[in-house]
């Protein structure tokens, strides 16, 4: 992901503590699914519409403790498929978190723009400046450590791997 | 105010060869990866990035939340695991055939995880391994991908919680319970980011099973790593694992804290989480007569032999009311189980034993759920759906209110003089 780009969707509003079983239950987990079939499955026991309102682009907004529960990394994978363009939250359950970054997906805190948004309504995410932009006021959020910047620059932990892997051959050469 | 340092931060220090402090980046090298059923999924990613494991006796693999393969798609995903092992030489593989069990049993009891080490596993449960003085963490599947190609990590270091533990638990109560008040003080992400230590002479007074129960729950609060402050309990474990070749860490005197809680293990009460969130504690005596539709005892959470002790000790010459499974952890506890002529218990009492493993509990196999039924099960999630159908509900409880609700066909509470929970003197 490149965080010159700004993010820019519908606003779709969640609870606190969504957990990932819910976002990705547990009976499509231990099997290989397309990255299609992974999506049709994303939200199934919150949102049962969500397939349908969801356009390419949109953000989820989350309360406390947003993707709280297993490791499951499809619960992050089958919103990227979804075409998700960032999930915004007042905060993260800690693996979730850093498996969004591993992916390349933008996961934002900032608990004063989720009390601010209302669901449906359009709001844009600036991360070079790193405000969240809604009809209510723009918010500023604490960006990334410059370290998980650059894994986030990289396009995530594959990518990231692959340099890491390719420095360390040169290096031996 | 103390300038000593957290369990967290003297283990990173340690492996990351410079001082550090919560707060800190540092990259580290793992002592041991963990991974499951995803194993197939990381084979798939780790082929994208390289061809060789950086090291194939630091790499462990059991098969357990599917097992035996319920359908051909679960059996495809054992059979890429199978092939990957034996290209990559992965000597700590446990097919069905091997004495497996479910990965956070496996890491404890065949000395994997040990004071000092440094664990990541593709599981948010990892973190059960800290019951041996490791530092464990749960991770993604990408991410295990990534670390079975160049062998390190980046860790933030976290704070830390501090769980100072006095007094002993009434007869009846388990560790189990002490846990879910836990969950319910903290809040499900009251731990989030941190570290959680658990200590005092409560925590020595547990057996070693109990405090994987306590640590394996550490994620339900969010902590990144759970961890007890290693004894003579530990050795005695870790002889029997045939651990050897650590060297034991434990937090400074003046550590500096996020947070203290102390507690008196004389204040619990048997107790439950209520649908559908682990900090929905109450008291077992205030949902008494709930009625249930499925009763299970098993899972990473407790499905130890001292938990099947505990739960047998109930259930003996007596007919459970509703259908009752039992999943032993391992096959060396189902092995221990059988010698102790708990199957047979369990067996005479009307319930379902099951081959080691963890199906239900994820919803994946083994006893999953129908639409509007209930289940009191000794597992760790009671999420919307966690254990089949959406509109079915999970209370979590000890082994031995699970045991005595299932005898009742609805929630009920043990009472006995002679019971003692799973606590050894």
């Amino acid at each position: 992901m490149d965080r010159r780009e700004e993010i820019r969707g519908r606003a779709w509003k969640y609870g606190d503590d969504v957990n990932t079983d819910v976002i990705y239950p547990g009976r499509y987990t231990y099997k290989l699914l397309t990255d299609e079939e992974a999506a049709s499955h994303a939200l199934e026991d919150l949102d049962p519409d969500f397939g349908k309102k969801m356009r390419k682009g949109d953000i989820l907004v989350g309360g406390w403790n947003w993707g709280v529960g297993s490791a499951r990394e499809q619960a992050v994978k089958c919103l990227k498929f979804k075409g998700v363009g960032a999930i915004l939250a007042k905060s993260f359950a800690r693996i979730y978190f850093r498996n969004c970054l591993n992916e390349g997906l933008f996961a934002i805190a900032c608990p004063e723009a989720v009390d601010a948004i209302q669901d449906g309504e359009e709001i844009s995410i600036d991360f070079e400046k790193g405000r969240v932009v809604t009809p209510a006021g723009e918010f500023p959020f604490e960006k990334y450590p410059a370290y998980v910047m650059g894994l986030v620059e990289a396009g995530g932990i594959i990518p990231y791997t692959k340099e890491k892997l390719k420095n360390r051959r040169e290096e031996r050469a | 105010m103390g300038m000593g340092k957290t369990f967290a931060e003297k283990i990173l220090s340690r492996k990351a060869g410079r001082e550090v402090r919560a707060g800190d980046i540092v990259v580290v090298s793992p002592d041991y990866c963990i991974s499951h059923e995803n194993s197939a999924s990381i084979c798939t990613t780790f082929s994208s990035l390289t061809d060789r494991v950086w090291d194939p006796s630091k790499i462990v693999i059991t098969l357990d939340h599917t097992v035996p393969a319920p359908a051909p798609e679960y059996a495809n995903g054992h059979a890429v695991i199978r092939r990957f092992a034996k290209e990559q030489g992965l000597c700590h593989f446990y097919d069905l055939n091997c004495h497996g069990g479910i990965c956070h049993q496996i890491i404890c009891q065949e000395g994997y995880s040990a004071p000092g080490r440094l664990i990541v596993g593709a599981d948010s449960h990892t973190c059960t391994a800290g019951a041996l003085g490791a530092f464990a963490t749960g991770i993604g599947r990408s991410e295990m991908a990534s670390v079975w190609a160049c062998g390190e990590i980046w860790l933030k270091v976290p704070e830390t919680i501090r769980v100072y533990v006095t007094g002993r638990l009434k007869p009846g109560v388990c560790a189990k319970d002490f846990i879910l008040y836990l969950a319910g003080l903290l809040g499900a992400g009251g731990a989030g980011y941190k570290c959680l230590e658990f200590d005092g002479p409560g925590i020595g007074r547990m057996t070693v099973a109990d405090r994987m129960t306590l640590c394996n729950m550490g994620i339900e609060m969010d902590a990144k790593a759970a961890v007890c402050r290693p004894d003579e309990k530990t050795e005695k474990y870790l002889q029997e694992a045939g651990a050897s070749d650590y060297t034991a860490i434990w937090a400074d005197e003046d550590a500096v804290y996020k947070r203290t809680l102390e507690i008196d293990l004389a204040d619990i009460v048997p107790a439950v989480a209520k649908p559908s969130r682990v900090d929905n504690y109450a008291p077992a005596r205030e949902v008494q007569g709930e009625e249930i539709d499925q009763a299970f005892i098993g899972a990473c959470t407790n499905g130890r032999i001292e938990d099947l002790r505990a739960a047998a000790a109930v259930l003996a010459g007596r007919q459970v009311a509703v259908r009752t499974i039992i999943m032993p952890a391992s096959c060396k506890v189902l092995e221990q189980a059988l010698a102790e002529g708990l199957i047979q218990t369990f067996v005479a009492a009307g319930c379902t034993v099951m081959p080691p493993g963890c199906g239900p509990c994820v919803g994946a196999s083994g006893g999953v759920l129908g639409d509007g039924e209930c289940c009191i099960s000794t597992s760790n999630r009671n999420f919307v759906g966690r254990m089949g159908s959406r509109r079915s509900r999970v209370y979590l409880a000890s082994p031995i209110t699970v045991a005595a609700s299932a005898l009742e066909g609805e929630i009920s509470c043990w009472e006995s003089e002679e019971q003692n929970g799973t606590e050894d003197f």
